[in-house]
């Protein structure tokens, strides 16, 4: 395992690639420290920011406020991150595998465009959230996001594949250009969710103001979302027990795209 | 001054395939002979003259309306700032700077920009005087502007002569282009032309009409280049049928087809789709005055852009990716759509093969040339491997084998075993393109002519040579060295200047005033102002 301490706050954000399983396999404390960072315009080392200690292995703990420390496990392929503070932008953005886990708040774009592994945010998450970045034809592509707070505007823009689920309140754009996947919202949804989705399902536990382009379909109870539910229990969000129970709401869309798509509207049994 | 003293010299304009010589420069010109000066010892290295891009989108509003629409795409090919360059991004849609850096890394040295609208002749010359290195030009767009399909109308042809080169002088422009004649302006109401004699909207004028006349044009006014043709019916199965109608009608006229491979298909429907680029073909062995470049498809993200409005549209459609659509009111459209070409699709396969039949068919190397209509088929940094392609006929058989049957079903590809020599290469991408264009100082190594040079390594895999120039000179200048770019100047810009009966700005005057948004006084480019660094490429008028 090991571990970097947060010395000071930097006062720009720091670009942290490096902080990866992958680059830190097999190197010591010291070879560690070395590796390189973006301030601003300046470069650095890991070193001037953060106290190293450890061997190297796969698990990394990083421990401060790290508000401002972007791109932690970008790209990652492997190992455990754990992040015990809040976290900077592009989080787990492109990671393929592995697992991280943040104690608190993250900033825009986690989990942007990964294409597997596991993300658990126990605090808030901001914008973009599992989201393609500007012109991307595809978001998300494989993987988990659980998020225990709140997310921002666009979670799951042109989402492809993988889960997100948010156990707070969700912005607007949730799942909008969706492809195909599945988002999970406990909490209260923004506007224009699903706009533009082509497949996909977005399951809301409050009614959302739907888009026009939607249509009522059915009320139903798909096993499906039974099995769903007890599947997120089991990977540690906290289900309501009566969640568990009662039926769906099936509207179809979003008209204006492909229409193949959905989004569950959850009713009390 | 400048000595390359024991490289192996390819110049195909001069004669000179492979032999040991010494190439000298002064004053940035090849010359006999001189004393002093640095020295670069070629031993064991390729001698050749820089490379000419002969099409390629580079510069212009449709150019940036691309760039705009593909953030996506500038994610792909980063360029970080070094002390000596500047930064730049972009992969199918380089920025400008980075454009010119990329194309010199290959051993480029001049570029034609393809399509640029006269009303935006200013912002392509900012864009190119920016493009660091390339000597550069652009092909001006008449083939739908409204004076030429109206004196065409009226049947006067002095007039129509007198506006061509009025227009080339006013712009700053080097050639004459022509895209899809008539159903540009077409486009303007909804609708396209699908046949070299269905007539235009707005006049009764007819593409066979357009390009018979502009090509008598070129010829009076003595141009440079001759009309640099994209055919109506661009992109669609069965216009091999347009392009040989198109062909005809010109009875021996000078004439350049455009990306040949996009006017070459056979069939009736996407389901048919095949090649007809072996008809193609035979037309120009049997005449003389016809040139084509290739066009050739590279499998990947492309962006693609040109003034054929109603086909960008229906590549939307086909596509369902993003879309840009412009209407440059009296002259021409423009459209923009981003575009995957995959080896799984049938279609892709096809117009892949074509591209390549197309240049193993041929048999003159002088009037065929290596292009990708960069980024319409694919980005030009594609160049060494469409090269090794050309040149190795196992490599060619293996990468056919990885793409979809229909590849091999539907084109004579796979039954040609062509392979392109060295001498012939530098044919296609220099010394051909440059005389094409009537450059006579470029794509050659002979005394006089401008020392744009490339020295490539002499290894056994020809893309491996084309991806690492050892030096690139431009000028004579080392601009480039194992890749890096060692120094940052300026290219110059290539023009014309034909005369014309000053009576026709008053002709023109009450309809400009009273059709264009911009003032009669204020739409010619002033040239020293934009153009500080220019050479006017002589006409020789009839
Ligand atoms: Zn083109």
């Amino acid at each position: 395992m090991t571990t970097l301490q947060l010395k000071d706050l930097p006062e720009v954000p720091l670009e942290a690639e490096s902080i990866s399983p992958d680059r830190f396999i097999g190197k010591t404390a010291d070879e560690i420290a070395a590796l390189p960072v973006n301030v601003g315009n300046r470069k650095a080392c890991l070193g001037e920011f953060f106290a190293v200690s450890g061997d190297g292995g796969p698990e990394i703990v990083l421990e401060g406020d790290l508000a401002r420390v972007k791109l932690i496990g970008a790209g990652m392929t492997q190992g455990q991150i754990h992040v015990r503070g809040n976290a900077g932008m592009h989080l787990g953005a492109g990671m393929r595998g592995g697992r991280i886990m943040v104690d608190g708040a993250v900033g825009d774009w986690a989990g942007a465009e990964m294409q597997g592994g596991h993300i658990h945010i126990r605090g808030n998450a901001g914008h973009c959230l599992g989201a393609g970045y500007r012109g991307s034809p595809k978001g998300m592509n494989r993987g988990v996001i659980i998020v225990d707070g709140d997310a921002g505007n666009e979670a799951g823009t042109a989402m492809r594949r993988g889960l997100i689920v948010i156990g707070g309140n969700s912005g607007d754009f949730t799942g909008a250009f969706m492809i195909a996947g599945t988002v999970v919202v406990f909490g209260e949804l923004g506007e224009r969710t699903g706009a533009a989705l082509k497949r996909g399902t977005v399951v809301a536990f409050k009614p959302p103001r739907l888009l026009p382009s939607y249509r009522y379909a059915c009320t139903y109870a798909p096993p499906f979302m039974g099995l769903l539910l007890r599947h997120l229990a089991g990977l540690g969000v906290a289900v309501p027990e009566a969640y568990l129970h009662g039926r769906y709401r099936r509207y179809s869309g979003d008209m204006t795209a492909l229409g193949k798509g959905e989004i569950l509207v959850w009713e009390a049994a | 001054m400048l000595r390359i003293i024991n490289g192996t010299v390819y110049d195909p304009a001069n004669g000179i395939a492979g032999e040991v010589r010494d190439i000298c420069v002064a004053d940035g010109k090849i010359v006999a002979a001189v004393e002093g000066g640095q020295v670069i010892d070629a031993q064991g290295l390729i001698v050749m003259p820089g490379g000419v891009e002969f099409h390629a989108h580079v510069a212009g509003a449709k150019v940036n309306a691309g760039r705009k629409m593909r953030p996506e795409d500038h994610r792909a090919m980063p360029i970080p700032r070094t002390a000596l360059t500047r930064s730049g991004v972009g992969h199918t849609v380089p920025s400008t700077f980075a454009m010119g850096y990329h194309m010199a890394q290959l051993g480029y040295t001049t570029v034609m920009e393809a399509a640029a609208p006269p009303l935006g002749a200013r912002h392509v010359h900012e864009e190119l005087n920016d493009m660091p290195i390339l000597d550069h030009g652009f092909l001006c767009l008449m083939g739908n502007n409204y004076f030429v399909l109206k004196y065409i109308a009226e049947n006067d042809f002095a007039r129509l002569k007198d506006y061509v080169a009025w227009l080339l002088n006013a712009t700053g422009g080097y050639a004459i282009k022509i895209v899809n004649p008539a159903g540009v302006d077409t486009w303007k109401w909804g609708r396209n032309v699908n046949d070299i004699d269905e007539p235009a909207d707005t006049f009764p004028v007819t593409p066979r009409q357009i390009v018979t006349s502009l090509a008598r044009v070129q010829q009076e006014l003595g141009l440079p280049h001759v009309i640099h043709l994209h055919c109506n019916n661009l992109g669609s199965p069965g216009n091999v049928a347009t392009t040989l109608q198109t062909l005809q009608a010109l009875d021996g006229l000078p004439v350049h087809i455009t990306h040949a491979q996009f006017n070459a298909y056979g069939g009736a429907g996407w389901s048919d789709i095949r090649s007809g680029a072996a008809e193609i073909a035979d037309y120009v062995n049997s005449h003389r005055n016809v040139t084509v470049d290739m066009g050739q498809v590279v499998f990947g993200p492309v962006t693609t852009m040109t003034a054929d409005g109603p086909w960008q549209h229906r590549l939307y459609e086909l596509s369902g990716h993003k879309w840009a659509n412009a209407d440059v009111e009296m002259e021409t459209s423009a459209g923009v759509v981003p575009y995957q070409f995959s080896k799984r699709s049938a279609v892709n396969a096809v117009q892949w093969a074509i591209g390549l039949e197309l240049a193993l068919l041929i048999d003159d190397p002088w009037r065929m040339y290596l292009t990708t209509d960069h980024p319409n088929a694919g980005p030009f940094h594609a160049y060494p491997d469409i090269i090794k392609l050309l040149m190795d006929a196992d490599y060619r058989a293996a990468t056919l084998a990885g793409v979809h049957s229909a590849a091999s079903t539907r084109s004579g590809l796979k039954d040609l075993r062509r392979e392109y020599t060295l001498s012939e290469i530098v044919t296609i991408t220099r010394a051909g393109p440059a005389r094409c264009l009537g450059l006579a100082n470029k794509g050659h190594l002979g005394v006089g002519a401008d020392a744009d040079i490339a020295i490539y390594p002499q290894v056994e895999d020809p893309k491996e040579m084309f991806y690492h120039p050892r030096y690139v000179i431009k000028g004579g200048q080392i601009v480039a060295r194992d890749g890096r770019i060692v120094r940052d100047q300026p290219g110059r810009c290539l023009h014309v200047t034909p005369g014309y009966d000053g009576q026709i700005e008053a002709a023109i005057s009450d309809d400009f005033e009273r059709y264009y948004t911009v003032d009669f006084e204020n739409y010619p480019v002033q040239l020293e102002h934009y153009l500080p660094d220019r050479v006017a490429v002589p006409c020789h008028e009839r």
